[in-house]
């Protein structure tokens, strides 16, 4: 189980001078399960690639199980993009035994039933649905066995039925992982339905504005009567949180 | 009454006909078939028409062919410019291949090499071909290294820019999931590459033969070029042109049986349909 301790002064674009982020400083607990939510364009993936390695973090405070994130500690991240990003030339099977050291048929063609497509291991991405091929992404993910997993806005520009069936997928799969989660969304009642707890930052230099824990009993409902409750309760409070202010008028 | 009839039945003839011809011309083997069909037969109306030894008709160039195949030196002379061809085209693609990877991806090697890049594409082939005889002598690797100096800066030129597109995000999984190097570079780098190989391996093999000839008719005692070489002395336009169509089937072949399969296998993945 991972837990992490991140505190960002500022981070700067690259070869430039705007400020992405600015005094992001929170922790997250082994197994946790944290949603964040921002505006557009506030440097949410940044933060993501940031945390994976994939953007550049000299300077910045990023522990992980109180070790530096990405100094070579070997520990296994899974990382979710907003597109599928998925090898076109490799079939389904191909792309997940990619990411894995030594040949696991076996666990492939499980994780391929997991979600929802067994006997589609030898099609191209491209023979799939935008629904599927995010569901091999996820698959992808989950097949290093995790500590950690990123999820950049993962249902983004899916049909509401698909994405739902999507974050079930996820929930039984986190269960069954014991990872522990960062999951960016724009979408307030997803970051309800999954999260422990909800990070809400401002627009661009983004810092965090608020942060709550979601108390609401596990399994949670899609826009179940308690959930919808909770939004609407945190909504009247803050009525611009969604747009990046605290502001009550 | 009977007129209009005979009259309707003439223009279903005619439709069958029409459609008849559309998926002839539409079928890609007897579309392929008909072409050759319409050339041979305008060479051999001009043939006819002109009535000269300069312009053989087909009949004289097939006898031309036999002879040369049967009783010449054809099969000899073939085979050497193929392997020449051969040799050199595998060179030139590897090394292409290795240059145009590393300018691409480096910004630095690039503004370095770049001038030189310019020059080397731009000096004439032969040229490089005297130039390669004057410093190595007339021998088989002065030929070989004369075709590979001209074909290397045209493949690097693709190859690069191939490597410049690379797709970020795909090597960012790789990064992500920390792939080994090998395994990024041949399932995540390479086969985003793999059209601009194809496509300049393609360009390459007929820019190589044609280069190939020169360097045979200059300085080698055998192959294609230096038998094209000795008909012209004779004034032979009938065994000139009877090379040239050997030469030209034996590209043929290559195109169908290598790169056509080669082509379908690069494609897998990108061109299907959704199930």
């Amino acid at each position: 189980m991972i837990e992490l301790d991140i505190a960002i002064k500022n981070k700067y674009y690259a070869n430039s001078a705007a400020v992405v982020l600015k005094d992001i400083e929170f922790t997250v607990k082994p197994g946790e399960f944290i949603a964040i939510i921002g505006p557009s364009g506030s440097g949410k993936t940044t933060l993501l690639n940031m945390l994976s390695g994939l953007e550049d973090a000299t300077g910045q405070k990023l522990l992980c199980n109180s070790k530096e994130l990405n100094g070579g500690e070997e520990y296994q991240l899974g990382y979710v993009f907003q597109q599928p990003r998925l090898m076109p030339w490799l079939t389904v099977k191909q792309n997940l035994q990619l990411v894995l050291p030594t040949a696991q048929n076996q666990k492939i063609e499980t994780l391929l039933t997991q979600v929802g497509l067994a006997g589609k291991g030898d099609y191209y991405p491209k023979q799939l649905s935008g629904g599927m091929q995010r569901r091999v992404a996820i698959a992808r993910a989950f097949a290093v066995n995790p500590e950690l997993i990123l999820l950049d806005e993962p249902f983004n520009s899916l049909d509401a039925p698909t994405a739902a069936k999507l974050r079930l997928l996820l929930v039984s799969l986190c269960k069954s992982c014991g990872s522990t989660v960062i999951f960016v969304t724009h979408d307030l009642s997803e970051a309800i339905y999954l999260a422990d707890r909800i990070i809400f930052m401002s627009n661009s230099p983004s810092s965090i504005i608020h942060q709550v824990c979601v108390d609401l009993p596990k399994p949670r409902k899609e826009s179940g009567s308690a959930e919808l409750a909770w939004q609407a309760k945190l909504m009247a409070q803050y009525p611009k949180i969604l747009s990046g202010s605290i502001a009550t008028d | 009454m009977i007129t209009i009839k005979k009259h309707t039945n003439e223009q279903v003839l005619t439709r069958r006909l029409f459609t008849l011809l559309v998926s002839v011309f539409m079928s890609p083997v007897y579309g392929r078939l008909l072409m050759l069909i319409i050339i041979a037969s305008v060479w051999q109306s001009i043939a006819w028409y002109v009535n000269s030894a300069d312009f053989p008709s087909l009949f004289i160039i097939i006898e031309s062919f036999i002879y040369h195949f049967f009783q010449g030196d054809m099969l000899i002379n073939l085979s050497v410019t193929l392997t020449r061809v051969l040799l050199s085209f595998t060179i030139a693609m590897i090394l292409g291949v290795i240059i145009g990877i590393l300018m691409g991806i480096s910004k630095r090697l690039n503004q370095l090499s770049d001038t030189l890049l310019i020059i080397v594409l731009n000096i004439p082939a032969l040229v490089t071909i005297l130039l390669c005889y004057i410093w190595f002598g007339l021998v088989e690797s002065a030929a070989i290294l004369a075709v590979v100096i001209n074909k290397i800066p045209t493949v690097v030129v693709m190859i690069r820019e191939g490597a410049r597109v690379v797709d970020e995000d795909l090597l960012s999984v790789a990064k992500v999931y920390k792939l080994s190097l090998s395994k990024t570079f041949f399932s995540v780098f390479l086969p985003q590459l793999y059209p601009y190989i194809m496509a300049s391996a393609r360009a390459g093999l007929s820019l190589i033969w044609k280069i190939v000839l020169v360097v045979e008719l200059l300085g080698r005692s055998d192959g294609v070029g230096f038998a094209l070489n000795t008909l012209f002395q004779f004034f032979d336009i009938a065994g000139i042109l009877a090379y040239t169509f050997a030469f030209i089937s034996i590209v043929l072949v290559i195109e169908n049986l290598i790169f056509r399969p080669l082509d379908k296998l690069i494609a897998r993945g990108v061109h299907h349909d959704r199930a």
